[in-house]
């Protein structure tokens, strides 16, 4: 009869509903466009038409498909320096400020130095504008560590001092020479040499950043669980105190844990000029250069369980979502303030739906010790402490 | 030129104008604070700020009573502030994350309103200038601060009251036992679940009022998106003045007075870049921040949701 | 949409067709068959009523469907301020087929340059800019706004009596610079010594910091002010408190303060889009470039007729007018 309970039928129920619960997000993301319906239908849209529209527009076809995946890679890359920050327990939002930063440093490189090699040039460009986003990321680290400066206040500050350098840079220093004689003066930069951008994958709008971007997932993956520095920037996040009578230097891993988290969305904005526009250009908003990649990012992690390989899909599934509803807006013609509505209600709704799979998890642990209980103990007297439930 | 900084109407002028920006960072500053003092982050004040502000404008626009507006706006702050207690409180969802949801939704929504409901845009007849007999008379300091807006006294009476309710009374200690450790408030009886609620929905009222005091009060006018991220630095002034009221008005001044600053130097044609005038705010407070010496540590359970053992 | 599109191929199939069986007439063909309505789609990086840059294409397009009814329909995608997003509205509209697609935002340029050749039979048109990277199907539309600014610049330099004039600009890039720029020259050509102070807020939206940048102006001595972007409503809020002439661009800005408001820059965007429908129906499907300025009506400066202003301003700005129109005033 043990037997029997030890190979009842829980173990296949656990699987159905242990993947139920890895696709809650999706479940969640379709009751918010339930009652973005409603709005839809109050708007005189059909939501029928508008959410084949959606679907359409991020999944169906090649070339819908790769704008997908071109959204996605800003948001991949910021979902992982999410990993990282939320890791080491600080709130990283300055992923916008570091965009900027980071593509503006990169951009900078590769119209001063028009010579070289172009994998060369890529290659630097990476460096420069992971750097650019790990110096605007650590600053608020070194804020944090040694001033005792909140990275909230610091990295939103930041945000809107990095949007005001990006302004004057593109209109004075490095604002493209045709632009500064033309009567347009476009804040923009000249176009990056065509050895410079980063090659496309097909004949669409993808480029090999997605490839790196998978690539670096993988990595931040291993670093965090398999390095040391990984280890003690966990370790800092979960308890400072012990921490430090472990002996790891608390000041310096907060510090690291904004600095790479900075890397990234720094790595995101030169991929953004690197591989998507070939040059900077700004309409004075944060938003206009990053679009809103800074929030998304932090979106796609928690989407993506804060897990740097399960973001990969997360990111791609949002940046479907943002894709295909700007396609259905085109196609319904609704205004787009009902577009941001609904990627709130999207938000909303999948952050809470973690309730749910949380409730569910912890049934199935409960499940799980039920007939742990039951079965026999393998050595006698294993279980004499424990009352049968 | 930096001389005719110092002129008597460019320092009335700096501290006027501030005084005029501080008042939706105090309301919604304080509403903030409320709610981390009880362990609750509102990132979505942005949002609330932008359907307060539409809700107060619509009302005026279309009744013409001041005191309905500021009513709706509060009951539509209210709604907002139980959405993000539900959301966080009972289901204990990331608090960060829930906040920028609900940014994004109110400010599709308050847009969204605002093109299909009006459509134009227009001004209205907001909240006059109230001046206060006889101290609005004083020279110069009259002229500050006694010729301003109602909700612009409101929202500075707010800062003592607030340190009187959070410091001197009953609920401001569940407040902040509830905040710091809710475990053992729990256990001494309090209700972590209540007082959280009701932090969250004061923060909603409050940030929505924020909003209106710029749309029928200081602006007397509605635009889309018209808040221009004033709601996430009014979340980053609560840190900067430690969660304390006072600590609040200091901050929401400083930004305020600098940011007006910027604006002489610019009018008087001192010679730099505006966009290295238009950072001065955003600069001077994290150095003032990283310099001052008594920082107050958060709230302990900031953020972090609470279950009820057993 | 999709319907329509099916009717609209099978209409044409059925001209061609028809077009074939018919015995050979002298040419006057045009390539575009005439009896379908002309689609036109928009993307503009803001809303369409900021009262400002955006609404100012909306108007244009309003005005053109009076005037076209049925022939014309058209859709828009606002606040494609994200390049990407924009990039991808674009290619979609070109996609569905719509005849015309306007990019009106000069950041949208990059994007252009990419789609525009992979849809040879699409006419598109970038505004604000002069640039059709030689594409035989792009064209290019800017407005002159220097030279609305000048003449505003003009009539406020003969309504100042302080001779302090304030400028609320929003960044100090694109239409905003050029048409601040034409305002300062338009002042100091008729009055070298006033005092014009620009402050740029930084910002296109932030109401509260244009209605401070207003106030002081004001308190500065100024009692004329003009100022760029949609948040200026902040500012000209505080012009009308005030009793300060306010001078207004992109948009008719009368209605919103009829007290102070003496003249207004206003775009008619539809001047040119004529030019372009009926280069279209000539085959001709870009590489124009367009100027909405005095001389074609494309910019009307607007006066406030309910202000009374004094004759001597009206016939200043008149002849002003006039020269530019002329080349005989030239804007530095």
């Amino acid at each position: 009869m043990s037997q029997s309970t030890k190979n009842s039928s829980s173990p296949p129920k656990f699987r159905l509903s242990a993947i139920f619960d890895a696709l809650m997000p999706v479940f969640a993301t379709v009751a918010a466009l339930l009652v973005g319906a409603i709005f839809l239908l109050l708007l005189g849209a059909n939501p029928l038409t508008a959410y084949s529209a959606l679907i359409d527009g991020a999944f169906g076809s090649f070339n819908a498909f790769a704008e997908t995946l071109v959204k996605s890679i800003p948001l991949l890359l910021i979902g992982l320096g999410t990993c990282i920050a939320y890791r080491g327990s600080v709130t990283n939002i300055g992923g916008e400020g570091q965009m900027i930063v980071g593509a503006l440093l990169s951009t900078w490189i590769g119209l001063s130095f028009t010579n070289l090699p172009g994998w060369l040039m890529i290659i630097i460009a990476m460096l420069a504008g992971s750097l650019g986003g790990a110096i605007w990321g650590g600053l608020p680290g070194v804020l944090k560590a040694y001033f005792n400066v909140n990275e909230i206040l610091s990295t939103v500050m930041m945000n809107a001092i990095a949007v005001q350098i990006m302004n004057y840079m593109l209109r004075g220093p490095m604002i493209d020479p045709v632009q500064a004689q033309a009567s347009s003066q476009i804040p923009q930069t000249a176009r990056l040499e065509v050895a410079y951008r980063l090659p496309r994958l097909a004949p669409t709008r993808l480029h090999i950043g997605l490839l790196i971007a998978i690539l670096l997932a993988v990595a931040v993956y291993i670093l965090l669980w398999r390095t040391t520095l990984g280890y003690r920037i966990r370790a800092v996040g979960q308890n400072q105190a012990a921490s430090k009578y472990g002996g790891i230097d608390v000041k310096k891993h907060i510090v690291l844990a904004l600095l790479l988290s900075g890397a990234f969305a720094g790595l995101a904005g030169m991929m953004q000029v690197y591989g998507v526009n070939y040059r900077m250009i700004t309409d004075g908003s944060s938003t206009g250069f990053t679009g809103n990649a800074g929030f998304n990012g932090i979106v796609a992690a928690l989407f993506g369980q804060l897990h740097p390989i399960i973001t990969i899909p997360a990111s791609i599934l949002f940046g479907g979502l943002l894709v295909g509803a700007n396609a259905m807006q085109r196609v319904v013609q609704v205004p787009s303030a009902l577009i941001t509505g609904l990627n709130g209600l999207v938000v909303v709704f999948v952050v809470s739906s973690e309730y749910f799979r949380k409730r569910n998890q912890r049934r199935r642990m409960a499940a799980m010790e039920a007939d742990h209980d039951n079965a026999p103990p393998d050595h006698p007297g294993e279980n004499l402490e424990e009352v049968p439930a | 030129m930096i001389s005719d900084l110092f002129t008597a109407t460019v320092l009335i002028g700096i501290i006027s104008s501030g005084i005029r920006l501080a008042t939706p960072y105090l309301f919604a500053g304080i509403g903030e604070m409320f709610g981390q003092r009880s362990g609750v982050l509102n990132l979505g004040v942005e949002g609330q700020m932008l359907l307060g502000a539409f809700t107060a404008y619509f009302v005026v626009l279309r009744t013409g009573n001041l005191f309905l507006a500021v009513l709706a706006a509060i009951a539509v702050g209210a709604l907002m502030g139980l959405a993000m207690g539900f959301v966080t409180i009972r289901l204990q969802a990331t608090q960060g994350i829930a906040g920028i949801g609900f940014y994004l939704f109110g400010m599709g929504m308050s847009n969204l309103l605002f093109q299909k409901l009006i459509g134009v845009v227009e001004n209205i007849n907001g909240f006059p200038i109230l001046k206060i007999p006889l101290l609005g008379d004083i020279p110069v300091i009259g002229e500050i601060f006694f010729q301003q807006n109602l909700l612009v006294y409101l929202a500075f009476l707010l800062i003592p009251v607030a340190w009187f309710i959070l410091n001197k009374t009953t609920l401001g200690l569940k407040i902040r036992a509830v905040g710091e450790n809710p475990e053992a408030a729990d256990s001494l009886g309090v209700s972590v679940v209540r007082v959280r609620y009701f932090t969250v929905v004061l923060g909603g009222i409050l940030s929505s009022i924020a909003g209106a005091s710029l749309s029928v009060a200081l602006l007397n006018v509605f635009q889309q998106n018209m808040t221009a991220g004033q709601g996430f630095i009014a979340v980053a002034l609560v840190y900067f003045g430690s969660w304390r009221p006072f600590g609040i008005l200091a901050g929401a001044l400083l930004f305020s007075m600098v940011n007006a600053l910027q604006l002489w130097i610019q009018v008087l044609g001192i010679p730099i870049p505006s966009e290295l005038a238009v950072m001065m705010p955003y600069i001077l407070t994290i150095v003032v921040l990283a310099l001052s010496l008594s920082k107050g540590k958060g709230p302990s359970a900031l953020t972090k949701a609470f279950e009820r053992e057993g | 949409m999709k319907n329509l599109y099916k009717v609209l191929s099978v209409l044409l199939v059925l001209g061609l067709v028809l077009a074939g069986c018919t015995p050979a007439e002298p040419e006057t063909s045009e390539p575009v068959v005439e009896d379908k309505p002309l689609r036109i789609a928009i993307v503009t990086p803001s809303n369409i009523n900021d009262l400002a840059f955006s609404q100012s294409i909306s108007d244009a397009m309003i005005t053109l469907k009076a005037e076209m009814g049925d022939k014309l329909q058209y859709d828009y995608s606002e606040n494609m301020f994200v390049v990407d997003d924009a990039a991808a509205a674009i290619r979609d509209y070109a996609q569905k087929g719509y005849d015309i697609v306007i990019a009106h935002g000069s950041q949208y340029g990059s994007s252009l340059q990419e789609i525009a050749p992979d849809f040879p039979e699409t006419v598109f048109a970038w505004g604000t800019t002069v640039d059709t990277f030689g594409q035989p199907n792009i064209h290019a539309y800017e407005a002159a706004s220097d030279q609305g600014g000048f003449v505003n610049g003009v009539m406020a330099a003969m309504l100042t009596k302080t001779k302090v004039i304030g400028v609320v600009g929003p960044i100090e890039t694109g239409d905003a610079k050029l048409y601040i720029d034409g305002f300062v020259a338009g002042v100091h050509s008729v009055d070298p010594t006033i005092d014009v102070r620009v402050t740029y807020i930084g910002s296109f939206s932030d109401v509260a910091l244009a209605s401070e940048a207003a106030t002081t102006h004001l308190s500065a001595g100024a009692d004329v002010l003009t100022g760029s972007a949609q948040m200026v409503i902040g500012a000209i809020g505080k012009a009308q408190e005030a009793g300060a002439y306010w001078f207004g661009t992109q948009a008719d800005q009368t209605s919103f303060a009829p007290d102070v408001v003496v003249a207004s820059q206003v775009y008619h965007w539809e001047v040119i889009f004529r030019e372009i429908f009926a280069l279209r129906g000539e085959g001709v499907l870009g590489g124009k470039t367009f100027s909405a300025n005095l001389k074609n009506g494309g910019q009307v400066i607007k006066i406030n007729e309910g202000l009374n202003l004094d004759q001597a301003v009206l016939d200043k700005a008149n002849e002003t007018i006039q020269g530019i129109i002329d080349g005989t005033v030239t804007i530095p």
